[in-house]
């Protein structure tokens, strides 16, 4: 099986978020990245999972510049076989998306991984789009895959509920929480990532089809309002005729 | 020229998101001085109320396979083309997320997902980044522009008016995804859309001591959440996670019982509009995002607050 795992890079969990260049660009300073939670946890432990199974390889791609490639490392780290970065800002969805279609496009990949979600900038975005480029189905947000000879069968939510789809290889499918344990790299994949292969192509084109004119911050709350713990009906009496929110 | 709205009826019928969503389209259209067109997939026994929202016009295509977004894609893209759309909203529901990406790919549109306020007169458009810790001003360069509304963002109205509705059969092609099985649990308010939300975290000790939170959440008529590590160990569900790495959740009033509030968890919740914290720790981090906090012992303070709903019920009856 020939797996394409699709990473990003994004901000710690625990960075404070701030804006320099009067509230035009993220704040980096001292800012550390990781590979993104779902790219990591779920789509890329589960294509290691079906490879050792199933055997293959597993690529990882990143739209991204030099200063990604410690977190390309990483992910390498937990058992990539190979990396590939594709050389450009990745401040648009659908210029990414359509950077990895392009890459992707005559290689035959089996199937193409990507997270749920960035956790910087949670579109949901780039899985479906590259689904659409490549005119495969996408199988969106699964919490379980599993692969039998040429089909596929993947569980997802559905409005109040879940659903089992099957699908033929191949297609296009973002992991949700479920579908792996995380893994953490041990020294001798750490060792290793330092050799493996990661390759540098250059962007096809540089149309971008949105773009950010200034990011702010959500109002400080104005404090909290204590009540007693014996009273809570008083807190009741505040939800109804203060917040009114019941 | 009109505003083309999907509306999901996955369930069966549609759901507040559907609504939502032809509210805000419809605010989108009267800017333009246009009309509002939904696209309904699928069966729905509540369609004729989407006029009632806002719409002018339903398409309607009765039969589909609606867990493909593939042919639902094609779908939505016929749907444009007929309407000369350049705008198409979606709900930032599960089916949106899967539909709106692949129709802002084949119209090279550009797309923001998860919006959470009208488009200026410039389309710039907001919506939360780094999991609800910022918002971006975002503005869509190209002609045609497709948008999700993230749930719970603006207060459902019914604006009267009734729609016409107009079956829509255009040629989408065959689906390669087959459905084998679906499971619905009856009468549970998804998390995403609950304008309530009671979660609570570590501080229950054990899944046994939940009974007190469903109690809560059934007479708030509220969804249920927990914190990760609660998940995690398995007390709850996995689709119960709020945070940063679970579901971003923006409820009227969010209650967070024995969790900490650490910030990957803030994340996820601090667009609620009022957030209420129990905890016996008066130094929980919580507290500092808290509208209101009561501190104090879970397991005596939850007895007390059922009953002050359940006689706040009934005096309001
Ligand atoms: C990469 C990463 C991503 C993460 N993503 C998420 C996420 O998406 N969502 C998330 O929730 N967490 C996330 N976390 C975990 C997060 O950092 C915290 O560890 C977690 O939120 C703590 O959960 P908790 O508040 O339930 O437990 P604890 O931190 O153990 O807090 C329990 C709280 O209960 C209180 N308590 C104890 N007993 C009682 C009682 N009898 N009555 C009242 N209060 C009581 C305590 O005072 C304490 O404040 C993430 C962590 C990392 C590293
Ligand atoms: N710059 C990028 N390079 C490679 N993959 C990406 C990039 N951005 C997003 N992705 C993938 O697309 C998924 C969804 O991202 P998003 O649409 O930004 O929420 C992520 O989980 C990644 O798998």
């Amino acid at each position: 099986m020939k797996l394409l795992v699709c990473i990003s890079k994004v901000p710690d969990t625990t960075t404070k978020i701030t804006f320099t260049d009067n509230n035009t660009k993220f704040n980096e300073t001292g800012v550390q990245y990781i590979v993104n939670p779902y790219d990591e946890w779920y789509a890329l432990v589960r294509a290691l999972e079906l490879k050792e199974t199933m055997g293959g390889t597993v690529t990882i791609v990143t739209v991204g510049t030099a200063a990604d490639e410690a977190v390309i490392r990483k992910a390498l780290a937990i058992g990539a076989d190979e990396a590939v970065r594709i050389d450009a800002n990745p401040d648009d969805a659908l210029f990414v998306a359509r950077q990895i279609a392009a890459y992707a496009k005559d290689k035959a990949f089996d199937i193409i991984f990507t997270g749920k979600e960035t956790i910087d900038y949670n579109g949901s975005q780039v899985g479906g789009m590259i689904a659409e480029l490549l005119d495969l189905p996408f199988i969106s947000l699964a919490s379980k895959l599993d692969v039998n000879g040429s089909e596929a069968t993947l569980e997802t939510d559905i409005p109040g509920g879940m659903q089992v789809v099957t699908v033929n290889l191949p297609f296009v499918v973002s992991a949700a929480k479920g579908m792996a344990e995380a893994r953490i790299p041990n020294m001798r994949g750490i060792m290793a990532a330092r050799t493996k292969p990661l390759t540098v192509v250059s962007a096809f084109d540089d149309k971008r089809f949105t773009a950010i004119k200034s990011y702010s911050l959500p109002p400080e709350k104005k404090g909290c309002k204590y009540i007693s713990a014996d009273n809570p009906a008083e807190l009741i009496d505040l939800l109804h005729n203060e917040a009114k929110v019941i | 020229m009109s505003v083309l709205v999907f509306v999901d009826s996955s369930s069966g019928k549609i759901i507040k998101g559907g609504f939502e969503a032809i509210n805000y389209a419809k605010k989108i259209a009267d800017a333009q001085s246009t009309t509002v067109t939904a696209l309904v997939a699928g069966s729905c026994a509540n369609i004729s109320e989407l006029g009632e929202y806002g719409a002018n016009k339903v398409l309607h295509t009765a039969n589909i396979n609606i867990a493909d977004s593939q042919v639902l894609a094609k779908l939505v893209v016929k749907a444009a083309e007929q309407e000369n759309a350049s705008v198409i909203v979606f709900s930032h529901d599960l089916v949106g997320r899967a539909v709106a990406p692949r129709v802002a790919a084949r119209l090279e549109a550009g797309y923001v997902a998860g919006a959470s306020s009208i488009p200026d007169t410039s389309f710039v458009i907001r919506r939360a980044v780094f999991s609800g810790k910022a918002f971006a001003d975002v503005e869509i360069k190209t002609e045609k522009k497709v948008l999700s509304l993230y749930p719970n963002t603006f207060q459902v109205e019914k604006i009267g008016g009734s729609a016409d509705i107009v079956p829509f059969t255009p040629e989408v092609g065959t689906s390669r995804v087959i459905v084998k099985e679906q499971k619905r649990k009856e009468g549970e308010i998804s998390l995403p859309e609950a304008e309530i939300v009671v979660s609570a975290g570590r501080g229950m000790k054990g899944p046994e001591h939940w009974g007190p939170i469903e109690e809560l959440a059934k007479e708030l008529g509220a969804a249920t959440a927990c914190s990760r590590p609660v998940a995690d160990i398995g007390w709850r569900p996995h689709h119960e996670h709020v945070g940063q790495t679970g579901i971003a959740v923006a409820p009227n009033l969010y209650i967070a019982v024995g969790i900490s509030g650490a910030i990957q968890h803030l994340a996820g919740v601090n667009r609620s509009k009022v957030i209420v914290v129990i905890n016996k720790d008066p130094e929980a981090p919580f507290f500092k995002a808290a509208d209101y906090g009561i501190v104090g012992d879970a397991f005596e303070v939850l007895p007390k607050l059922i009953d002050a709903v359940k006689k706040f019920k009934a005096s309001a009856n």
